[in-house]
């Protein structure tokens, strides 16, 4: 049954929808924490020092949500390449009626934000890319991921980087979000207009939770 | 009114193809498209040029075979319309058009602008169909069937097959099609007892035919000329993943 399942163009299309949405879900979350950044150094810090110190559950997130995101990232390369094969002689002129810019250009924002990941992973869990800002300790002797998220932001190229993959991201959303209840099945003639602006302003939600922190940072609110 | 015509022409499958240019003169802007190319055809039978091939049938917008990407959209910029429905007041004198056939894997070019389109065909072989003892049609009350279903079913049924929905897909898929070949009998009392295994059978017949998967762009729903929702692709979705867990 599952290679029946996965072989098919309609199950696939249900597995993209239900990884993209535990993968959005996560992303909510991970706003929702991230913001107590605004309410000082010590809400921040001892949040992620909670998190650290439950260590049964934190390794097992991760190695799930990494799971999800492979199987995200397979089924949708895999559908992809099929769609190019799909049409192999081009029109001569292209022209586009409704589909948006957002949905024509998943596969690309979906490889940047892969980019992005990495390299958000490298910054702020693994210290590569800024040993510099990794090592802090606040007054408690707790890391001092407070201090580390602003310093870093400070710098422009940092900031800027950021701000370009929330973009990123919210146009991949704006899509995937409004996506998920087509190729689940759930929607309807009724509900179709309700689930597109839904994704849409999600999509806009996270952009503005998440670029207010570097944005923040940058013009001297978060010191 | 005059045009300048960019037209795909090809001598045979095997053929390799190009775009051709023709002009077109004195063409009342009350032409259907179809009639501007006749007058084209017309024109080049006197030159002793081959004419150009194109599919027709019944020119009144019911049978589907009119089948012509019109400056980049499936059946030209008309909505819920066929190309021979399309007339020629819909464009601008001196207009360039540019005609091309539908462009799919699975719709290979047989000549100029006329495709293969049995695919779509395999794809109603499948499943998209009920099996019944034919004989004297059935009492008309016999079964009752609420209004909303069956306009419902109707609405999907109202499909004629003319595959402009994989034509104008980004990615080539069917899945408009046949998601309206499987809704309009999973919503009747006739369809029921082959509802699971038909909508399996026939989405893996479209996935066999080599044709692309649905990224939800709508572009088909937006050319369609029976106006077909996009929500009957989220009914066959919601369909095929009820037969598969079961
Ligand atoms: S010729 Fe029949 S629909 Fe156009």
């Amino acid at each position: 049954m599952c290679k029946e399942f996965l072989g098919s163009s309609v199950g696939r299309k249900a597995v993209v929808g239900v990884t993209g949405f535990i993968l959005f879900g996560f992303v909510v979350v991970h706003t929702l924490g991230n913001l107590q950044i605004f309410l000082g150094r010590d809400p921040l810090n001892a949040y992620a020092y909670k998190l650290q110190s439950l260590p049964w559950l934190l390794w097992p997130a991760r190695v799930f949500l990494l799971a999800v995101l492979l199987v995200h990232l397979w089924i949708s390369l895999w559908l992809a390449v099929e769609n190019r094969r799909a049409r192999p002689t081009p029109y001569v002129f292209k022209d586009t009626v409704q589909a948006t810019l957002a949905s024509r250009t998943m596969v690309m924002t979906g490889l940047i934000i892969l980019l992005f990941i990495v390299y958000h992973l490298l910054h702020f869990t693994f210290g590569a890319t800024n040993p510099e800002f990794f090592h802090l300790t606040d007054a408690k002797g707790r890391h001092d991921v407070y201090a580390m998220v602003v310093l870093s932001y400070r710098n422009y190229w940092i900031s800027g980087t950021y701000l370009l993959a929330m973009f990123f991201l919210c146009l991949h959303l704006s899509h995937g979000v409004s996506s998920i209840p087509q190729s689940l099945g759930w929607n309807d003639e009724r509900w179709d207009p309700l689930f597109k602006w839904a994704g849409r302003a999600a999509a806009l939600v996270i952009f503005m939770g998440n670029s207010s922190m570097p944005l923040a940072a940058v013009v001297g609110i978060l010191k | 009114m005059n045009f300048r015509l960019k037209i795909w022409r090809q001598r045979s499958a095997e053929d390799r193809g190009r775009m051709a240019e023709y002009p077109v003169k004195d063409v009342s802007p009350d032409m259907s498209f179809l009639e501007m190319l006749d007058v084209l055809n017309e024109d080049l039978t006197q030159k002793g040029e081959e004419p150009l091939a194109f599919e027709h049938d019944c020119r009144e917008g019911i049978c589907g075979a009119c089948s012509l990407m019109i400056n980049g959209i499936a059946h030209g910029p008309e909505r819920a319309a066929t190309a021979c429905q399309l007339h020629m007041r819909h464009f601008k004198d001196g207009d360039t058009l540019t005609v091309e056939p539908w462009r799919a894997k699975a719709f290979p070019v047989l000549r100029d602008l006329v495709v293969d389109r049995s695919a779509l065909d395999r794809i109603v072989q499948a499943g998209g169909f009920i099996s019944v003892n034919t004989g004297s049609a059935p009492e008309a009350n016999g079964l009752l069937i609420s209004k909303e279903t069956s306009e419902k079913a109707m609405e999907a049924a109202a499909c004629i097959g003319c595959g402009a929905c994989v034509a104008s897909c980004k990615n080539a898929s069917a899945m408009l099609f046949t998601a309206a070949k499987v809704s309009h009998l999973a919503l009747l009392p006739q369809g029921q007892p082959e509802r699971a295994a038909r909508v399996k059978k026939m989405i893996a017949r479209m996935d066999e035919e080599g044709f692309g998967n649905c990224t939800n762009q709508y572009e088909c729903e937006a050319v369609c000329p029976k106006e077909i929702s996009v929500s009957f692709i989220a009914r066959m979705n919601r369909e095929y993943l009820k037969a598969q867990s079961t």
